[in-house]
Formats: structure tokens, C-alpha cells, sequence
């Protein structure tokens, strides 16, 4: 059956029909959609892990009992994953075994644009490139069974949009087939006898990946017989941008497998053009491929390393025309993404500003904590990195530093990777105040479910994760709860705790005000004859509320009565119910 | 058939989804090679965001670029202008007349340019405004604003209506099926 899919949904559709039946995942844009459309198969387990490396060994451990697995996960986790990744390259699978990263080039929902083909490099696992939703379900089907013909991982690499755009698939049946577990000692525990006798299986193994490059359907010429000036090398979307660009009237070698790459079929169709141009977006790893081969290429050359590739590019770059476009005289505001109306981080992080607090900060919406006007969040790196760089930073500084320096970490965020960070505070006994941010749910990539919500990836009751228990089990003797709407109870608590010599962890606590069970008040408006234009409510910089000819005004649309402008109001001008409005 | 091009503009929240979703189920029942790309993390919340809808005899790039739009559907004024240099030479722009103030101009920093419609009247491009937020609510229901602005789009293809309202049905849930009804025919036809 023909159907408009999206690319993630294509790949979960794949899975389906590859007969997967096991999928563990931790949700990352642009990868979630993955996961979340594959639990809708009543046929396959799937489940959010705490990380992607729990993730990628939970769905290893699945291949070994002999069904085949599947993790996914954003450019940045497979870096978190990379460690089971490069030692599964030894071990091999059992059943088949596919791995999807997908990168984000252009950083739409990202804190870099690494190219994760450097990990299916140095992993040496092949890695399968779709450029649009088709080959998306038709290359997942086929990692599988490259992965038990070739008994390797198989990474599946998707972009932002490839897994964001939606294009036509034709969908199949299911299949599955199972393996039974096997002990086999030689294979599976990889200690220094048994690792060097696979390291030489691992090399040969690229050796028969890379013959098998030269005539996989998944790499394919493409000659046009009218142009011999101009060859393109590409993959992913860029084949697309190529196409669009040139239609039928260029030759293109277009790869679906970037790991290894072909030699022969690269020598092959240099041949057959005068010029050759590799258009691959991030790193020039195709380029440099072909350079090893001795054959002159341009790439990087004319493209750009950074940013995402498009069209007008390729057209701009290639010395093709361009389309006409209109402008404005005038400039237009921007219009950043900000908090939510009613966002339970907006209280907490407008009494961090208010205490002149260093915050050390995390991966997630709370990273918006940064905008102006709370301006309050002074370092994002990775998930997790908040706790380390607190302890780091007040072992340095001493206690002057830890009487005005937090970490403040998401509860997803720190279950994938704070436990540990928060564990060396309570260990190496830094002086380190350290913020929690609940929000009860993984909110930056569409709410999904983690270990402390109670509830799985299909929205069934799960194990629940007690914060307050864990932190005390760690030795923390001082963990507060506060609910972040109450900026009287934050202040005290917050100047509390960093006063106390001793590590300490507050816990905010108050569900994402998007979520579909939380109950909003009514909207608030403004008394004009109240308001007196001070703009004390201005400084949390709430989406609902705008100045208009000298007085305060909410949007009744927007506003979801959370009351934090309440308490900044000096005059009370804020207020429930009917009444003229400013 | 050459590529065709409609681009999706809003804000985070509005909506826009429905509308993309539409649209494809709309073209490719039609027997077109169909491309929708959206936007999803971190842009979404509150930010500016743009889906692309593509359709013709084969649709390569899932994006439409500077230059390249027939169409810009707008959710919200000041977005139609910021997306303005997308759209081709004598392109034609369907926006909401509803203005959302970005925190540039919540915070003072700037304000919301005015008569936005005349000027880009004034520099030559085709726009047909409407009030959406006022139609979808004359039909029941202020979420219908994307169903105002398709209603209104439709008047600029062929296909006939029956066409536009089967895609409807197919893609809203049936208790509010009659309401979406009204709201494309309030957009199609109203002022």
C-alpha cells in the first residue's frame, strides 16, 4: 500500500516488517518519533531507557537471546552509547541488531553538529545513509539482514530531514525470525585472549563489508549519457537537494552505504566525467575517501563544513541560478523560542536571577533559561554535565563560590546521566547545591516517560524512581522540595541551602504546564486601575504579558493563571475573573 | 506537472500540523509525488516555525528554499512578512490577520511593525488576509484557524471542493467533522 509517511515512522514501519522485537531507546531530537511510532506494533516491546547506553545493551542483550533489536538515539547519544558500541564491533551479534543516530545538521534542537559517520569509522560497523522515507523502510529491512549475514551492528544514519519529512513508502508484511541463545564464551566475553582473536575478525569483516560495497544495490550510479562534464558523489538528503537542482541532467553516484566505501565503483564512474564534486553535508568524508583513491575531487572546497545543506546552495555553490526573492525594507523582530505560559522553571529561575546565583545548567527546555530577560543559566554542555561542572567548579573557588553557584538539571536528564555526577558530589563531598528540576515528564522532545514519572513509553503504570529516597541512599542529608509557583518558599530555600556547608539537593517540583491532566486556572488580567506601569511582572519574561500604553496586559489566550506575576505585582494589579481589563 | 510549492508558517502551538497533514493526504489522493517537512524540539516552543508541502510529478528536496513558495499560508501576520523572502515572483501569500508579539516586543526591545498587509501590498506581492481567530470562532471553535486558512487556500486550485472535503474527513475526528466543515467554508468564503 502506498502511503505519505515520515521518515522516523518509515523506519519504525521497518522494524515492524523486519520482525523486530525488541526496541530500547532514550528520546532525543530528531530520533523520538522512532520509537514512539514502533510501540503503536502491539508485536514489539518497546521501551524508553534511563540513557542510550543502557538503551544499546539492553537491546544487545536482546540479540543475544536470539530476537532482533534495535536502539535510536540523537548524534550526541550515540556518543554515550559509543562504549558498548565499539566493543559489540568484536563481539558480533546474535539475531540481527540495528543502531539509528540521527544527526542534526543545522542544530535545529541541538548543541552541535558532529557527523556521526566518524563513530560507524572508528567502530568499524557499517552504516546505511536513507535519503528519504522509501529507502528509510527499505534500508532498516536490509541492516537487519546485513547485520546477521556480516555478524556486526548495523548503524542506520538519518538526518533531520530525512526523519522529519514526510514522502511516499510502499509497506509490506512481517516477518520474524527468531535464533536461539548459544553459549559461546569465545565470542561473547571480550577479555584481553578473546578480544585479540576478534580484533582480526573485525578487520576482515570491513574487508568482505567493503567488496560487498562495490555491488550493493544501495550504492547505484545514476549516468546521464547527454552530460560527461560534471559527476556528483552524495548521500542522504543531499542527493535530494543534487536532484533538485539538476534534475535528470547530471551523473550522480549516489551511496546508501557510507561505511565502508566502495573503491571500484568510485574509480568507475570517476571515469566516466571530467569534473568530479562530492556534496555531502559536515565532514568531507567521502571526499577524503575518494582523495585516498588518488582521484582529483572537489568537496569542501565549495561546500561549507558547518550548517545544513539545501537546494539554493547546491544551485549557488554549482554556479546554477537562483530564484528571485523579495525582501522587506524593513527589519523583522525575531521570534526565538521561549518558555511556556505557566513553565514551572520560570519561577525557580527568576529567584536564581533575583540571588545573583552562577548557574551551571543542562540539557533541555530549562536551557531556555538562558534567554533574556532571566538570563540565568551561565553553562550548557551535555546531559548530565551540570553536577560534574558544580563540583569542579566549587572545589576550585571554595566556599565563596558554593554560597552562590547551583546546578540545575531536568528529572530525565538526571536519571540519564546526573545519578552519577551527583554521586561524585556526595563522594568527593563538594560544597555543591544541586537543583532538580521535576517537571515529571522528558519535555524538550515531546513529553515522554522516564524512570520517575510511573509510567512507561506506552503510558502503562512503571516503576517509579523516588528522588528524595535516592539522594538520601547517596548520603545527602539535606534534600528540600519546593514548588517552584511559590517564589516566597523558593527564596527561603534557596538562600538556605546555599548556606549550609554541607552538599544539598532541592527538588522543583511541579509538572510541565503542557501536560494534558494538569489543571490550569483561569486566566488572570490586569486591573488598569491598579497597574501602575512598573513593570516588576516583565522581568520573567512571560509570553502571556505585554505592556500596552504604559499598563501591563495578558493574554487571556496564552495565560494559564500559574499567579508567579501575582507575586511580583507591588499594587496587586493582577486578578481573576470578569472585570475591565488595561 | 513542475513542483509545487506551499510553505506553513506560524508560531510554536498553533497548529500548523494538521493543516501539513491535510494537505498531503490532499495531493497524493490526487496522484502526486508528495514531500511535507516539519519542525519539531527546541524551535517549537514558542519560535517561529515553518512546515513545506511539496507536490508535482516527482518531488525531490523536502524543502522549499528562498525564491520558491507559489504559496505562504500564514497563521500569523508577522510571520507571512518574515517568510516573504521565500516566496516566488508573483507568488501569493493566504495569512491570519492575528498578531502574536515575539518577546522582542513583549520585552520593549522593538515593536511590532504596523500595517504589515499594505506593505506588502505596497512592495508588489499578492496577499489575501483574513481574520481566521474571528471565523474559526463564528464556527465553533477558536482551534479552527487552520481549517479557515485551507478553506481560503482552496479557492486558488482547481481541484474541486468535494476533493478539499473528503481530505477533511479524513483526517478530523468525526465529532468535530461539521464544525471543520463550517470553518472551511467560512475561510473559502468569507471576508
Amino acid at each position: 500500500m502506498k502511503e505519505l509517511m515520515l521518515g522516523n515512522k518509515a523506519v519504525a514501519r521497518g522494524l515492524y516488517e523486519a520482525g523486530v522485537c525488541f526496541i530500547s531507546s532514550y528520546p532525543g531530537t530528531p530520533s523520538t518519533e522512532i520509537s514512539e511510532e514502533a510501540a503503536k506494533y502491539d508485536e514489539i516491546y518497546c521501551e524508553w531507557a534511563p540513557n542510550e547506553k543502557v538503551a544499546m545493551e539492553s537491546a544487545f542483550g536482546a540479540s543475544l537471546a536470539g530476537r532482533r533489536s534495535f536502539c535510536a538515539q540523537k548524534h550526541v547519544g550515540l556518543n554515550v552509547a559509543a562504549d558498548p558500541l565499539y566493543t559489540m564491533s568484536y563481539t558480533g551479534v546474535n539475531a540481527g541488531m540495528v543502531v539509528a543516530v540521527a544527526d542534526d545538521a543545522g542544530m535545529h534542537s541541538s548543541q552541535n553538529e558532529q557527523d556521526s559517520r566518524h563513530h560507524a569509522i572508528a567502530a568499524k560497523v557499517p552504516m546505511l545513509e536513507p535519503s528519504d522515507s522509501r529507502e528509510a523502510l527499505e534500508f532498516t529491512k536490509l541492516a537487519f539482514e546485513l547485520s546477521e549475514r556480516f555478524d556486526t551492528p548495523v548503524l542506520l544514519k538519518m538526518c533531520t530531514r530525512v526523519a522529519h519529512s514526510q514522502s511516499v513508502v510502499e509497506t509490506g508484511e512481517r516477518q520474524v525470525p527468531l535464533k536461539a541463545y548459544e553459549k559461546n564464551i569465545a565470542k561473547y566475553v571480550m577479555m584481553p585472549g578473546n578480544a585479540k582473536k576478534r580484533h582480526p575478525l573485525v578487520e576482515k569483516r570491513m574487508e568482505d563489508l567493503a567488496r560487498y560495497a562495490e555491488t550493493s544495490p544501495l550504492n547505484r550510479m545514476e549516468l546521464c549519457e547527454s552530460n560527461d562534464e560534471l559527476g556528483i558523489i552524495t548521500a542522504s538528503t543531499s542527493y535530494q537537494y543534487v536532484r533538485e537542482v539538476f534534475g535528470d541532467n547530471v551523473s550522480v553516484l549516489k551511496l546508501g552505504m557510507t561505511n565502508p566505501l566502495p573503491t571500484e565503483l568510485i574509480r568507475n564512474f570517476a571515469q566516466k566525467v571530467k569534473r568530479l564534486v562530492v556534496v555531502e553535508e559536515l565532514d568531507p568524508i567521502i571526499e577524503n575517501h575518494v582523495r585516498t583513491l588518488g582521484i582529483p575531487v572537489s568537496g569542501k572546497d565549495i561546500f561549507p563544513i558547518v550548517g545544513e545543506f539545501s537546494q539554493n546552495l547546491v544551485a549557488r555553490l554549482l554556479g546554477q541560478e537562483l530564484p528571485v526573492e523579495k525582501e522587506l525594507p524593513e527589519s523583522i523582530p525575531v521570534r526565538p523560542p521561549v518558555m511556556c505560559s505557566g513553565c514551572p522553571h520560570r519561577g525557580l529561575f527568576y529567584t536564581l536571577r533575583k540571588n545573583n546565583c552562577t548557574v551551571l545548567g543542562d540539557i533541555g527546555c530549562y536551557t531556555l533559561g538562558a534567554v533574556q530577560p532571566l538570563g540565568a543559566i551561565e553553562l550548557t554542555l551535555c546531559m548530565g554535565a551540570s553536577i560534574g561542572a558544580v563540583h569542579g567548579f566549587n572545589k576550585m573557588l571554595g566556599e565563596e563560590a558554593a554560597r552562590k553557584t547551583v546546578a540545575v538539571i531536568g528529572d530525565s536528564t538526571f536519571m540519564h546521566s546526573g545519578m552519577t555526577g551527583l554521586a561524585n558530589v556526595a563522594y568527593n563531598q563538594s560544597d555543591s547545591t544541586v537543583i532538580i528540576l521535576d517537571n515529571s515528564i522528558t519535555g524538550m522532545t515531546g513529553h515522554q516517560q522516564n524512570p520517575t514519572t510511573g509510567f512507561n513509553l506506552r503510558g502503562d503504570p512503571a516503576g517509579k524512581i523516588d528522588l528524595e529516597a535516592l539522594c538520601r541512599a547517596m548520603g545527602f542529608k539535606r534534600v528540600r522540595v519546593v514548588d517552584p509557583y511559590d517564589l516566597k518558599q523558593c527564596d527561603s530555600v534557596l538562600k538556605e541551602e546555599l548556606a549550609a556547608s554541607e552538599p544539598s539537593v532541592i527538588i522543583s517540583r511541579r509538572p510541565c504546564a503542557l501536560l494534558k491532566y494538569v489543571k490550569h486556572n483561569p486566566p488572570l488580567r490586569v486591573d488598569p486601575d491598579k497597574c501602575i506601569g512598573c513593570k516588576s511582572c516583565m522581568r520573567i519574561g512571560c509570553p502571556s504579558i505585554s505592556m500596552k500604553d504604559g499598563k501591563a496586559r495578558v493574554d487571556s489566550t496564552q495565560c494559564v493563571g500559574c499567579g508567579v506575576c501575582q507575586q511580583l505585582c507591588p499594587k496587586d494589579a493582577f486578578v481573576s475573573g470578569e472585570g475591565k481589563e488595561a | 506537472m513542475e513542483t509545487k510549492n506551499i510553505m506553513i508558517v506560524g508560531v510554536g502551538g498553533q497548529g500548523s500540523l494538521l493543516a501539513s497533514k491535510l494537505l498531503g493526504h490532499l495531493f497524493l489522493s490526487a496522484g502526486y509525488d508528495v514531500k511535507v517537512s516539519e519542525v519539531h524540539g527546541m524551535s517549537q516552543r514558542g519560535g517561529s516555525v515553518v512546515t513545506y508541502v511539496r507536490y508535482g510529478d516527482k518531488v525531490y528536496s523536502p524543502v522549499i528554499e528562498r525564491g520558491e513558495a507559489d504559496f505562504i499560508v500564514s497563521f500569523e501576520l508577522l510571520e507571512a512578512a518574515r517568510w516573504l523572502p521565500n516566496l516566488r515572483d508573483g507568488g501569493q501569500i493566504v495569512t491570519n490577520t492575528q498578531q502574536i508579539d515575539p518577546m522582542p516586543v513583549i520585552t520593549g526591545q522593538v515593536s511590532y511593525p504596523e500595517g504589515l498587509v499594505e506593505k506588502l501590498r505596497a512592495a508588489g506581492v499578492k496577499v489575501d488576509a483574513l481574520d481566521c481567530v474571528g471565523l474559526a470562532r463564528e464556527a465553533g471553535s477558536v482551534k479552527a484557524v487552520n481549517i479557515v486558512l485551507l478553506g481560503r487556500l482552496s479557492n486558488y486550485f482547481d481541484m474541486p471542493k468535494e476533493q478539499w472535503l473528503a481530505s477533511l474527513e479524513a483526517n478530523v475526528p468525526p465529532k468535530f467533522l461539521e464544525m471543520n466543515r463550517k470553518a472551511f467554508f467560512l475561510g473559502r468564503e468569507g471576508h
